[in-house]
């Protein structure tokens, strides 16, 4: 909050000057932001006024369709795929999204807080996997998934993200900022250590939480190559999968693809819109610390 | 080591005479291993055994259906003996090499303006950073359908009715790969931009006070202040976006279906190649050397960007 009010004291400033006497040169810098601000979002406007628009209209590049319909929606929610592939994604991402807030965290508070042999061993091992990219992981991963069949399961999209160095890293610089006079205190209150950590320490460090959150929910919301390598029945595909194949199958009719694509994207736009400076500053705080 | 632990733990239980007779400290070492038992089998098992695992299949001729037989540097050879290979290899980096550059230009100009704005400033941002939090396998679709010839494709229709000629680009192997690239750098500027403007607000404004001061230009402040200054930040953006660009996937993946990675493997980045050696193909140890290459690409472009920007 505070570093906000401060954060924004100079822009003030300028526009209070500027208003007196608009200069030219900020008001073409203005101008040409925003075009650019418009030019950024061209195709996600006309992807959502594509998908209202009859297979007729397709060729006609109006924004404003002539005639909107919802028909695209109704024939492509009609079979139950999207809902399914939506729903599929959901659980997926929420889930993997669980498991790193509650482990990332745990692990980052015990290297942060706790003194002991190995703990620095332990840390630099973490850290190291972040070398590695999931790439060269991906073909044992999918044999480790074969043989214990995990193959086509949720539990196989799910496994290789249950925890991340990243968010390990990021939840230990937080940690490290609480003071450890409040863990002491609850000691000597008599709380175990899981209660000190649950209960003391977490609540402590809520806005890297929520920036983990955010982070983990959106990096497995729109993953591709894992899903798409680990699952190759439809029923299991995630959205972004799904999608993928849907579009394949609908071949030209764009005016499908953009539906699909739509679909994909308004859930996102509407959470966006309802918490932008939330997940803004999550982005930031998680991208700049981890 | 996690079994040991459990017959002298059970904290929660009633204590134990052994569990009493520990020091706090000792305690805490206890507590420490048991939090961390489960973390480590993780990482033990899903992120140590594969990385290990992919190396030494590197060196084998496993195809899912015979059982590997160590081959040496056989696949090694083969790869670089592969023209596609030295193709995708020049492609993935033409998306590091132009994408990078471009895509952190466009978000610091985009960046450094947008913090002096403070007429509808939360609007431009979100109009800026909204495409960052698309999924791009459902995106590469409309940009795909942003450049179908004439009657379909949205900028084709633009070209042509302000008269300029129609462009073939995905269809042609020269304007294919920046017509891909293009995405991936719309996909990323917000990011991007977020990140600069957190890094710009945290430079303290005596500096450019004292610099006003001193009479020091515009031109001089953004080049003796803002930018090294900015450092950590642009330190930070070059190399996470280079990785980025040289894992890029998604887009080519979904704007090239009828062909991945052409015309004539002209898109085709190194991750395509390992997906459809492994995945079409099934010819899982040249694939695993391919996956080996990548990690050394990008372990050694990181540490040469960290060098270089480092000392300057």
């Amino acid at each position: 909050m505070t570093a906000d009010a401060v954060a924004t004291a100079p822009a003030e400033n300028t526009a209070l000057l500027s208003m007196r006497a608009p200069r030219p040169g900020r008001v073409i810098a203005w101008t040409l932001l925003f075009i650019g601000g418009i030019l950024m979002v061209t195709p996600i406007v006309f992807m959502l006024s594509t998908s209202l628009k009859d297979s007729s209209q397709v060729y006609d590049l109006r924004l404003i369709p002539a005639e909107p319909t919802l028909r695209n929606y109704v024939d492509v929610l009609a079979d139950g795929r999207f809902m399914r592939w939506f729903f599929n994604s959901f659980i997926v991402a929420t889930s993997v999204c669980l498991s790193n807030v509650f482990f990332d965290s745990l692990v980052g508070y015990t290297l942060a807080k706790f003194t002991f042999r190995g703990r620095y061993l332990v840390f630099i091992a973490i850290l190291s996997t972040l070398m590695v990219p999931t790439e060269m992981l991906v073909i044992p991963w999918y044999l480790m998934a074969r043989d214990f069949g995990w193959l086509d399961s949720y539990w196989g999209i799910m496994f290789p993200g249950m925890m991340t160095a990243f968010g390990t890293f990021l939840m230990k610089q937080f940690f490290e900022t609480v003071p450890n006079d409040f863990l002491e205190a609850a000691r000597i209150d008599g709380l175990s250590e899981f209660a000190i950590w649950w209960r003391i320490a977490v609540p402590l460090v809520t806005p890297a939480i929520s920036a983990l959150a955010i982070f983990t929910f959106l990096g497995n919301w729109t993953a591709f190559i894992w899903p798409l390598i680990v699952t190759t029945n439809k029923n299991l595909y995630t959205l972004p999968v799904g999608i993928s194949s849907f579009s394949v199958e609908a071949s030209i009719q764009w005016e499908k693809i953009m539906t699909g694509a739509s679909l994909a994207t308004i859930p996102t736009l509407i959470v966006f819109l309802v918490l932008q400076r939330f997940i803004v500053r999550g982005v930031v705080l998680a991208g700049l610390k981890g | 080591m996690s079994g040991d632990l459990a017959a002298v733990d059970s904290p929660d239980a009633a204590p134990s005479p052994a569990w009493d007779r520990l020091t706090v400290h000792q305690k805490q070492v206890v507590w420490a291993w048991l939090f961390l038992a489960v973390p480590i089998v993780f990482y033990v098992v899903i992120r140590f055994w594969p990385t290990a695992d992919a190396m030494w299949l590197s060196f084998t001729n496993w195809n899912l259906l015979r059982p590997a037989h160590f081959v040496g540097f056989k696949n090694y050879a083969k790869l670089f003996h592969d023209p596609v290979f030295w193709k995708v290899f020049r492609n993935t980096f033409t998306y590091l090499i132009i994408g990078t550059p471009v895509s952190l230009i466009i978000s610091f100009v985009v960046a450094f303006q947008l913090e002096k704005v403070r007429f509808l400033h939360g609007l431009i941002r979100a109009l800026y950073f909204l495409p960052f939090l698309t999924t791009a396998a459902a995106l590469a679709w409309v940009w795909r359908w942003f450049y179908q010839p004439v009657p379909v494709g949205f900028i084709n229709n633009v070209l042509t009715h302000v008269g300029l000629p129609a462009q073939p680009f995905l269809r042609s192997t020269t304007e294919a790969l920046p017509s891909v690239l293009a995405s991936a750098v719309w996909a990323g500027l917000g990011f991007q931009i977020v990140i600069f403007m957190a890094g710009l607000r945290a430079i303290p404004q005596t500096y450019y006070e004292a610099a006003r001061i001193d009479g020091v230009s515009g031109w001089g402040i953004l080049t003796r202040i803002t930018l090294p200054l900015l450092k950590p930040t642009i330190v930070f953006l070059v190399v996470f976006s280079s990785i980025g660009f040289l894992r890029i996937f998604d887009q080519v993946y979904n704007m090239t279906t009828n062909d991945p990675g052409g015309p004539l493997n002209s898109t085709k980045p190194l991750v395509l190649m390992i997906y459809q050696t492994a995945f079409s193909s099934f010819d899982m140890g040249y694939a695993a050397a391919q996956t080996v290459v990548l990690f050394l690409i990008l372990l050694t472009v990181s540490l040469v960007q960290l060098r270089i920007l480092r000392d300057r």
